[in-house]
């Protein structure tokens, strides 16, 4: 494969992770939710691996390999469990509208394309228009944290927030050490299992995983 | 400007005029196929159109010039919108007059008009179908806009024919910027011909009618000549789709080899995108009016996104 097609390929996954990150932001419904997680895995997976392939940084397969077992399968199905327990279907209400959502969510794109328009003037790596987009996606997992109420969808935020970061590693250097990988993957899987016993937790407690409802913690003044 | 390239644009007009009824008829060929009922022919539409046009046109008694004056504008519009978009050759004398912005503005031109008409008449039904059609339009045509420049800023250029030599060498199909405008349009289509999930082209019922409610007052061969120019809206529409987006086969000079070869590949075409449309009306359900501010918003999106990733991807 020569390298312009590779680098092609590559943005057009990276824009196409835009646009599911995009589409986590509006999606209301929650298996919608985990099929849109689990489609940014795997065209994460898909472009490590591409980059692996085309850059020679053969470590990058293992890397590869990891997102599509954690990101595609793992997690969605961890969380999938989950919401099948808790009886959660669909979010009610957000804190923005559609509309607005979706036009902040342009702004930070424009915002991060402006932050990294430096780096990629120094860079030489072939991957490296695509850290903007991997800059927006960590931007709109944190904006999705900031407009949904729902812990399990607040969750998704977080994971597409961390979906960005290896994108953002991939995209700058060719992706992080391998320890450094293996060791955040296995961090993922423990949150995973930490946030099952919260979301318990919290829906024994206050019988809805209204993140709101937790303003009732705090004493009278 | 030569012989040629006149003799072409005349082609044009006449593919325009005659095949415009026809994909409209195929479309409800192949609606009809996917329901399982039995379809009418594929010329129905040219005998509806044949049947208005002998009939006597029924004026309100307080139409004013307005009313008279519109379909013969959209009409106009409608045929002058055929002869810039290059969907046989590139070689037209007129793409000088109008890019693909001012084609944007004869669209808005025809349908200003339009919603007009509607309320010129002074029925409830008329004013009702023109505040619609306005609100739709005003969240269609930025998304348009911006799904047209995300387009030029690919080739370099606001001219179609342009666009088409840009689109037609090189991996198109694979430039962000292009998938992503290409998804905006066929939302945009959806939304600014009419069809199914935003209106339904085939119902009269007061409550969901859009179009059809401005046009409500109309008949004979004013009705006729509305309803003609609606099937050349959608027919370039597609058009310009085919244009923007798959132009292989449209020809690229004056020759008259190629220009009888485009023909036959632009029928096949629509019958692709007939099909297409034919399936996604059958399978979707009509929209509440007031989510099609969502659907045109993420068109908006689509297309703005499209045109950022020419800039940070490209």
């Amino acid at each position: 494969m020569n390298p312009a097609l590779a680098a092609q390929i590559n943005s057009l996954l990276a824009a196409m992770v835009l646009l599911t990150a995009f589409g986590l932001l509006v999606q209301r419904r929650m298996n919608r939710l985990l099929q849109l997680f689990a489609v940014q895995g795997f065209l994460l997976g898909l472009s490590t691996g591409i980059v692996g392939f085309a850059s020679g940084a053969h470590h990058l397969y293992i890397s590869s390999v990891l997102t599509l077992t954690m990101k595609v399968v793992l997690l969605p199905y961890i969380l999938l469990v989950l919401m099948r327990k808790l009886n959660i279907y669909r979010e009610v209400e957000t804190i923005m509208n559609v509309p607005t959502t979706l036009l902040i969510g342009i702004a930070l794109v424009i915002f991060s394309y402006h932050l990294t328009a430096p780096i990629r003037e120094l860079s030489t790596l072939m991957t490296r228009s695509t850290l903007a987009v991997a800059l927006a996606t960590v931007l709109l997992g944190f904006l999705m944290m900031i407009t949904r109420k729902h812990a399990v969808t607040q969750i998704v935020g977080f994971l597409a927030m961390e979906n960005g970061l290896l994108f953002a590693a991939t995209s700058a250097t060719y992706g992080m050490p391998l320890v450094v990988e293996l060791g955040v993957a296995l961090d993922l899987l423990i949150a995973a299992f930490i946030f099952g016993i919260f979301f318990f937790h919290i829906s024994t407690t206050f019988d809805s995983l209204d993140v709101d409802q937790m303003a009732r913690l705090k004493e009278e003044d | 400007m030569t012989i040629h390239s006149i003799i072409i644009e005349v082609i044009q007009i006449v593919v325009l005029l005659f095949t415009a009824p026809l994909f409209a008829g195929w479309i409800k060929m192949v609606k009809c196929w996917l329901q399982g009922r039995t379809s009418p022919s594929i010329f129905q539409p040219y005998r509806d159109i044949r049947k208005l046009f002998s009939k006597d046109v029924t004026l309100a008694e307080h139409a004013s010039w307005i009313f008279r004056f519109t379909p013969y504008l959209v009409f106009g519009v409608s045929i002058l919108a055929g002869c810039v978009i290059p969907f046989i050759s590139t070689e037209l004398p007129l793409e000088a007059v109008a890019d693909v912005i001012a084609l944007v503005a004869l669209f808005a031109i025809a349908r200003f008009f339009t919603a007009l008409a509607g309320m010129d008449i002074g029925t409830a039904f008329g004013g009702m179908g023109s505040s619609r059609e306005m609100t739709i339009a005003s969240l269609a045509e930025p998304a348009m806009l911006m799904a047209v420049f995300a387009v030029s800023l690919a080739s370099h250029s606001t001219s179609l024919p342009q666009m088409v030599l840009t689109v037609s060498q090189g991996y198109a199909l694979l430039r962000p910027s292009l998938v992503f405008a290409l998804l905006a349009f066929v939302l945009i289509v959806l939304a600014e011909t009419g069809r199914i999930p935003v209106d339904n082209p085939a119902t009269h019922l007061e409550l969901t009618m859009i179009h059809e409610a401005m046009i409500l007052e109309y008949s004979g061969r004013h009705l006729a000549l509305l309803e003609w120019a609606g099937m050349m809206k959608l027919f370039l529409f597609v058009a310009l789709g085919i244009a923007s987006f798959f132009p292989w086969g449209i020809a690229l000079s004056d020759d008259p080899i190629f220009v009888l070869t485009a023909f036959p590949i632009l029928l096949l075409k629509l019958g692709i995108v007939g099909i297409c449309l034919g399936i996604v009306e059958v399978g979707l359900a009509k929209m509440r009016i007031f989510r099609i501010s969502e659907f045109l918003g993420s068109a908006f999106l689509f297309a703005t996104i499209g045109m950022l990733s020419f800039f940070i991807l490209e």
